[in-house]
């Protein structure tokens, strides 16, 4: 008889996660838990202010505090040629500051000591003498004529300007607009947020000088990028570095890029011979690590008066910061920007898109985002509503009119990107009616009579999960694919390794579940490890929601070898041909006869202790997976809202989510995941941002100033499901991760539009404080565009 | 010992001012020498090796540090070892008995209230303060008494899901 899936924990089961034994009893092991034999402690220096010459550092003090072991300059770094580091963009990034300082929080200094008391000490005595310069915060400035050069190290650096892009079919695009009834017309910004993983970067970098090999432990999403990162910056031989990330307190895409700090880390172990410990405060990490967002939008949309979208253009500025230090698929410029309107049937579309350099920290990391779809997510679903409301359509007809249709499938979007599947009309219908819309107007109606201001927001996105195949996507140079190793133990046992890296998403869980799936070994007798580059098969790491779409995808393929090679061990020991033999779940049997059948533990005994003639000893295989294409999941995120006018407040009184992900693994982790992120979506949406003074100064520097949303103010989530099977993955299974984070912004902000329409206010930038929505109210003006900044502001 | 980090340290600073303190922690009466400005965090971390609790924002807002300080919670990490001193101090390693897990360990566990787990130990903590003064609180009182913690990852509703489940199973104990 074939096992019960559900039994065994394979697909489908919410089975409770493996990982939580240990973080419920406070045996998480993060970085900076780990404690090495005669290890020191290092803190880092950072500049107070935001563009300077550095005119001088002196550190003698410093070195006369007890239990200083070393400090460290640029100076010194660029004696060993580590002053500069190449970023996963191919600019540069400082790694201690030698000429100028170029953002408020750049490292110009480390001290290594014996606690970190002391180093922090330390540091406190460094004098540095600084020249100031004028400091540059937005892209206008950037851009302006006489704007200060911020990145004079750079040779052909003659402006601010990082990069121009372009894609997209101009002339069928104007075209598109030429042949329009109306064309409606937005501009947003999407400010400056962090992800802010409650955990902030680490390191502790361990040079043996013994056997010339260096192991880091270190707080990163993706171990192998870094391995060959630091391979290129440290000229160390990949095969004598060794990147081990253990338990993550989050990510959020805060934890891919390459840090100075570990780098320094890792200099300050090779000079002193000792393990040397590096924990970033919050402070440190607020100001200093990835950043998310920061890009200005506008665009417009040509269309028909029946309804129908003929074509739109997109311009973006980005604010990448002193360095453009994100990672990003090399081929795309702005991320996956142009991913915008993949839900709608469009005939032409163009976008161009600028990048500046500017004096705050390195920013544009996807947070929790694949490589800025947020982004265009967000303007994607301002532009509809603005546009259904220009031309007095429903916002919800106005979409269901556009959708690609179910039988459209696989259908290429104006932008050249190919969709797999969905039901889109169907998610939209499903959320519509938990949310109570056929009443919705009247009901908005009555309330405005009496005073209340109630708002519906609908936000319906696909968006590309699964970076990627190799044709298209990269990460300085190294392709995008994944891989698993599964070894079977001659009991029926299994180790599990992938190239991924789980910070919270449960692999530990999963990915036994999908071995459960495939082999009918259940789940709990699978044990899954990642994260240490000398065990684990290469692979690119956790972000860009592409763990299940290619990690995910990798563990079913090396199952279904291991399968391949247990039915030629079956056969031999049922003494029949291969041919001869089924499988259902956990178990191979002769075709003629059901009851006569062996199964994948008796497969395995004999893989180690009765393989037939000819056949290679063990039961071990891995495979490395190249995705054909990306994934598509489908979401509608619904928000009604209350606003109270007299002050701006709004208040979120029903929040629904319909996500169609594929075929969910476990489905308890999957609603996790979407609730995470409609938090996230929330948060970005009502508070959560980092502004600057127009000195530089970071404004959000710790989390009494960068506000998060707690449990009080989080509202509840009623989540709903549908289910098209990805066409291309082994399992049906799309990413998810981040299709809330996504998605959710523009349903908030939608609401609360929706809510003051009636004012004749089309956008209130995010996030909606309320005094920006009081302001809008009382004013009846818009609140968008590029803010000016003053200083305390 | 002069400073909990001095286990690494070859010749300890030996002008460092310290001073004798006994906590009790998790039940047992723990005697050490610290330098006053020690926080509460580190010396948990440290000097008694108990990693469960974690540091999260070093300003009080995170919560990740939370621990009962005579039964309230209290962030470890503004509070000095040495205003410890003859004071009660719960960790999360005291939460579960040699052979049992705490129904709040178990409620996590069961309504998946953690994803990265760094926030989960100060979560429970704080949780615990609650239930132990209130065995049946509404979803309100549950939110309110987490309101002093953050989470990035879950979105707190199954925290909360994960605290009323508890609740459930300490009445149902209790009667």
């Amino acid at each position: 008889m074939a096992l019960d899936e559900i039994k065994i924990g394979g697909l489908g089961a919410s089975r409770r996660r493996v990982e939580d034994n240990r973080f419920i009893r406070g045996k998480g092991q993060y970085v900076d838990d780990i404690v090495l034999p005669g290890m020191l402690h290092m803190e880092i220096l950072r500049s107070p202010v935001a563009h300077a010459r550095i005119k001088s550092i002196d550190v003698s003090a410093a070195w006369e505090i007890p239990g200083v072991r070393l400090v460290l300059t640029g100076e010194m770094m660029a004696a060993r040629n580590l002053a500069w580091m190449p970023t996963l963009s191919y600019d540069t990034q400082a790694v201690l500051a030698t000429d100028k300082v170029r953002f408020q929080g750049q490292e110009v200094a480390a001290v290594i000591a014996d606690d970190p008391y002391i180093a922090k000490d330390a540091c406190q005595k460094i004098v540095v003498e600084y020249e100031m310069l004028p400091a540059i915060v937005n892209p206008n400035q950037a851009k302006a004529a006489n704007a200060p050069l911020i990145r004079d190290d750079k040779e052909n650096q003659p402006t601010n300007k990082i990069f121009d892009w372009e894609i997209g079919d101009k002339a069928g695009t104007d075209k598109a607009f030429a042949e329009a009834d109306k064309v409606s017309k937005i501009e947003l910004h999407y400010p400056r947020s962090h992800p802010s993983p409650l955990e902030s970067c680490g390191s502790i970098a361990d040079f043996n000088r013994a056997t010339g090999k260096l192991t880091v432990y270190m707080t990163t999403q993706a171990p192998h990028i870094i391995r060959a990162a630091v391979a290129m910056v440290a000229e160390l031989p990949e095969h004598m570095i060794r990147i081990v990330s253990p338990d993550l307190g989050g990510g959020f895409g805060n934890k891919v890029p390459v840090y100075p700090g570990y780098v320094i880390s890792i200099l300050a172990s090779i000079l002193t011979e000792r393990p040397v410990k590096w924990i970033e405060d919050k402070s440190g990490n607020l100001i200093s690590t990835g950043f998310g967002r920061d890009v200005y939008l506008e665009g417009e949309m040509a269309l028909r008066k029946d309804g129908k979208i003929l074509g739109v253009r997109m311009h973006t500025i980005s604010d990448h910061g002193a360095f453009y230090a994100d990672a990003q698929p090399s081929k795309f410029k702005i991320g996956l920007m142009h991913s915008a309107f993949a839900c709608y049937d469009i005939p032409a579309a163009h976008l161009t898109a600028t990048g500046y350099y500017t004096n705050k920290a390195p920013g544009g990391v996807a947070y929790r985002c694949s490589f800025r779809v947020t982004e265009a997510m967000f303007f994607q679903e301002r532009m509809v509503q603005a546009a259904a409301d220009d031309l007095g359509i429903d916002q919800a007809e106005f979409r269901r009119m556009n959708f690609v249709k179910d039988d459209m499938f696989p259908y290429r979007t104006a932008f050249g990107f190919l969709t797999d599947s969905g039901q889109y009309a169907k998610c939209l219908d499903i959320g519509l009616e938990a949310i109570g819309y056929k009443n919705f107007k009247a009901e908005q109606e009555e309330a405005r009579k009496r005073g209340r201001l109630l708002g519906i927001g609908i936000s319906t996105m696909t968006e590309p999960l699964g970076a990627g195949n190799s044709r298209e996507y990269d990460i300085i140079g190294i392709k995008m694919f994944d891989s698993a190793e599964l070894r079977v133990h001659m009991t029926g046992k299994a180790l599990l390794r992938t190239g991924a890296k789980s910070q919270g998403q449960g692999h530990e869980t999963t990915w036994a579940q999908i071995v459960a799936h495939e082999l009918g070994i259940p789940a709990e007798d699978v044990v899954v490890e990642e994260g240490d580059t000398d065990t684990a098969p290469f692979g690119m790491g956790t972000y860009a929601s592409r763990s299940t779409p290619v990690a995910g995808a990798a563990v079913a393929m090396v199952a279904r070898k291991i399968r391949a090679k247990a039915r030629k061990i079956a056969a031999h020991l049922l003494e029949v041909s291969e041919e001869d033999i089924e499988w259902e779940l956990g178990r191979f049997y002769v075709r003629s006869n059901q009851e006569r059948g062996v199964t994948i533990q008796d497969c395995a005994l004999a893989a180690y202790s009765n393989m037939p003639d000819g056949l290679e000893p063990g039961l071990e295989n891995n495979a490395y997976y190249d995705p054909p294409n990306l994934t598509w999941p489908f979401a509608a995120y619904i928000a009604k809202v209350e606003i109270d006018p007299e002050t701006g407040v709004w208040d979120v009184l029903k929040m629904v989510a319909v996500d169609d992900c594929g075929v969910r693994i476990n489905p308890m982790i999957v609603e996790g995941q979407i609730m995470g992120g409609l938090t996230e979506a929330y948060a970005m949406a009502s508070m959560q941002y980092i502004t600057f003074d127009e000195e530089g100064n970071c404004i959000g520097s710790n989390f009494m100033d960068y506000l998060l949303p707690t449990a009080w103010e989080t509202p509840g989530f009623e989540l709903h499901e549908v289910v098209t099977p990805c066409p291309h993955h082994p399992i049906g299974a799309k990413g998810i991760g981040e299709c809330a984070t996504v998605g959710g912004p523009a349903a908030f902000v939608n609401a609360v539009m929706n809510a003051i329409h009636h004012t004749g206010v089309r956008n209130v930038d995010m996030p909606l404080m309320p005094n920006r929505v009081y302001e809008a109210i009382q004013t009846g003006k818009d609140i968008s565009g590029m803010p000016p900044v003053k200083s305390g502001d | 010992m002069t400073s909990l980090y001095d286990e690494v340290a070859p010749t300890p600073p030996s002008d460092v001012p310290t001073r004798r303190i006994t906590v009790s922690v998790n039940g047992e009466p723990r005697t050490l020498d610290v330098e006053p400005r020690l926080l509460l965090a580190h010396m948990l971390r440290q000097g008694l090796k108990l990693t469960g609790t974690h540091t999260g924002c070093d300003t009080t807002n995170c919560g990740a540090c939370t621990v009962l300080f005579d039964g309230r919670p209290i962030k470890s990490c503004t509070m000095l070892a040495v205003q410890a001193d003859g004071h009660e101090v719960e960790t999360v390693e005291g939460l579960a008995s040699a052979s049992e897990l705490h129904p709040i360990q178990e409620g996590f566990k069961q309504e998946h209230g953690l994803h990265c787990g760094f926030c989960t130990p100060g979560m429970m903590l704080a949780a615990k303060a609650l239930l132990d003064k209130n065995n049946n609180p509404t979803e309100d009182e549950v939110r309110w008494a987490l309101s002093g913690n953050l989470c990035r990852c879950t979105g707190y509703q199954n925290i909360v899901k994960s605290v009323l489940w508890a609740a459930e199973k300490m009445r149902a104990e209790s009667n």
